[in-house]
């Protein structure tokens, strides 16, 4: 087990950027999850603290010690790779046992090591198999095993569920968090799937092009984002997002006007999220222009003067029909405002519904 | 039925021409007189009586043919093959091809040119390159290879240029392999050997049964660079069997037993192919690969 720092860690190839200078600390027994679109570095991040990528800068510690200099071989990381990466010519057995090949295990302690991992993620009856007779969801186990076997100080999982079918990912979600409770390794996911990221980790990383956009709980991220960036990528579906010019106190947006609590100029972009819309007897005046049953929830697109609203409903039969006029709530606290050029939230500014358009009910 | 001919046509013809023909015309042959008239007066067996009766070069032919190739094949067409293909996959890729390229330069060479190179660097006087070390720079006695150690020579002139096949078949090989596959042997803890033998070998290992059977084949019947550099000499220590058929068929005008010979040398071939078939399990090796899932 062990705590991770970065510091001002950047990884470039060439000209180009892969990791911005990132500073980073990941407590021991923490599991935390690396999350972004394809491209904004968090693999580079990844392959980086496995030893397999060498910083172009900064300084990466594990438990205080500088590892830049050290090869992925003398880390005692454990990975699990995308594509699960066993050795194809080796049965079960021979890949779990492979890592151990290296280590100065006690004569004797091998197999049984390799047994009881085995066991701990359900392959004890796959042993003899090799990776090809295998399914996805049961290579996937292998790998895991291949990676805890030698109890590593780090385990690293690079997008471990993205190749299994949706219910064994649910599945596998609870068991990997489960796993990592029980054997309390300092874990870090990489995944460019939010419920995946949001599920599992006790911290989210939120990486974009190279930078990290915001460090913080899944509910930090959900309810304050930093950035229209973390706005936009947390949450599902959507936020409804909105630009308009502020006023200091009234935002004009479509045909229409919000009213601000706290104070903006310049370009402002106003964030809605579905599922803070709520449809209500007087409010911001609308027509239902589509439905989208999502199985629990009715997904309404909304046309308003401010603009299209995508709207969050619960219930599995929808209630309202297209065309139908509508009226919309929301509450001002659930309201996010950025500023239009940085992108960055503006913490103490809100939207609400301007008087008059309450009003005109 | 006039696309079959349109398409198959060509080949169909060539393969015959140039293939399936000389091999009746060898069988025919075999079993003939004709010599140096060209003439044929009886049909026999006797070639084949002098091949098992009293052709006493024919058996250090075949001892000869046997270290020959399995000399170059051992230690250039596969092994050093081998070495060239990690060893420049595993430096950075523009080196690595640059030095690939200077080992495909005398597979590139004129085999006339390539040949005089080596009579120039063997050279039993001070002037010849290897002397000009051994002798010039280090003060040993003059060598002379051609005449002291003529099969390392056939061997290392043969070798220099067959490594390049297998460098080029093995490098597309381990470039081939997942780089995730490497990456997740560092984490394992595997160094740089490791990952050679348990990571690269087990994957490469169809090319490298190709590469064996397929250079066993080639270097049994080519003798051009060891009649150019050494012309089977001193005396018969470097007439491999090819060499020989060559020469009795074309210098002695035997073209009747050459013919036999060749005949048996084409025996030998598929034996030699079929053996290595079976014992390195290439039927499985074939077999349809799963689809990797990346």
């Amino acid at each position: 087990m062990a705590r991770i720092e970065l510091d001002n860690i950047t990884k470039a190839w060439g000209d180009v950027v892969a990791v911005e200078p990132t500073d980073l600390t990941i407590d021991d027994g923490e599991f935390v999850a690396i999350l972004g679109p394809s491209g904004c570095g968090k693999s580079t991040t990844l392959f980086m603290l496995a030893g397999i990528y060498a910083p172009t800068g900064g300084e990466m510690k594990f438990d205080g010690h500088v590892v830049n200099e050290v090869e992925a071989k003398d880390r005692n990381v454990g990975i699990v790779f995308q594509s699960y990466a066993l050795y194809p010519h080796m049965t079960v057995r021979e890949n779990i046992l492979f890592p151990l090949k290296f280590k100065d295990i006690p004569a004797g302690r091998a197999p049984e090591m390799v047994e009881e991992t085995a066991r701990l993620v359900q392959v004890e009856e796959f042993l003899e198999r090799r990776p090809s007779q295998l399914s996805g969801g049961q290579q996937q186990r292998v790998a895991l095993a291949r990676a805890l076997v030698k109890s590593p100080q780090l385990l690293l999982l690079d997008e471990p569920l993205s190749n299994l079918d949706a219910t064994l990912r649910l599945s596998m979600r609870t068991e990997i968090r489960a796993l990592q409770r029980r054997t309390g390794v300092t874990t870090i996911l990489v995944t460019h799937d939010q419920i995946e990221a949001t599920t599992m980790a006790d911290r989210i990383i939120c990486m974009s092009r190279g930078r990290v956009e915001q460090i913080g709980a899944p509910e930090d991220l959900y309810r304050r984002p930093n950035s229209l960036f973390v706005a936009s990528f947390i949450g599902a579906p959507p936020i409804n997002t909105l630009s308009g010019n502020a006023t200091g106190n009234a935002v004009s947006l479509g045909d229409s006007v919000l009213a601000l609590l706290g104070e903006a100029r310049g370009v402002v972009t106003v964030g809605l999220r579905p599922e803070h819309l709520q449809f209500a007897d007087q409010g911001l005046p609308g027509r239902i222009d589509g439905i989208e049953p999502m199985g629990r929830e009715i997904l309404y697109l909304v046309k308003t003067p401010l603009g299209d609203l995508r709207v969050l409903e619960a219930g599995s039969v929808p209630r309202r029909s297209a065309e139908q006029e509508v009226r919309l709530h929301f509450a001002p606290e659930d309201t996010l405002v950025f500023d239009g050029a940085s992108e960055d939230r503006l913490p103490d500014v809100h939207a609400a519904l301007a008087e008059e358009t309450k009003k005109r009910a | 039925m006039a696309n079959f001919a349109l398409f198959l046509g060509p080949a169909l013809v060539l393969l015959a021409l140039f293939f399936v023909f000389p091999v009746i015309v060898d069988i025919a042959i075999a079993f003939t007189d004709m010599g140096q008239t060209l003439q044929v007066k009886e049909f026999t067996t006797k070639n084949f009586e002098r091949m098992l009766g009293g052709d006493r070069r024919l058996s250090m032919a075949l001892g000869l043919t046997f270290i020959y190739v399995l000399g170059t094949l051992a230690i250039f067409n596969v092994t050093f093959g081998l070495v060239l293909a990690l060893t420049t996959t595993a430096i950075p890729d523009r080196v690595g091809s640059f030095f690939r390229a200077v080992w495909l330069l005398p597979r590139m060479s004129p085999s006339v040119v390539y040949a005089l190179l080596w009579a120039w660097v063997v050279d039993p006087t001070e002037r010849g390159l290897l002397n000009q070390f051994i002798n010039g720079a280090f003060g040993f006695e003059v060598y002379d290879m051609m005449n002291d150690h003529p099969m390392m020579l056939i061997i290392l002139a043969n070798g220099f240029i067959g490594a390049s096949m297998g460098m080029i078949i093995f490098t597309s090989a381990i470039r081939s392999i997942p780089e995730h596959l490497f990456f997740a042997a560092r984490a394992d803890g595997a160094g740089g050997l490791h990952i050679v033998w348990h990571v690269i070998l087990p994957a490469i290992r169809w090319p490298l049964s190709f590469i064996t059977v397929y250079q066993t084949l080639s270097l049994l019947v080519s003798f051009e660079y060891i009649w150019l550099i050494t012309n089977g000499g001193p005396f018969f220590d470097t007439t491999v069997y090819a060499l020989y058929v060559y020469q009795r068929a074309f210098e002695h005008g035997q073209y009747a037993y050459g013919a036999a010979l060749a005949l048996v040398l084409v025996v030998i071939g598929i034996a030699a192919a079929l053996l290595m078939w079976r014992f390195m399990d290439m039927k499985r090796l074939l077999q349809q690969p799963r689809i990797e899932v990346q």
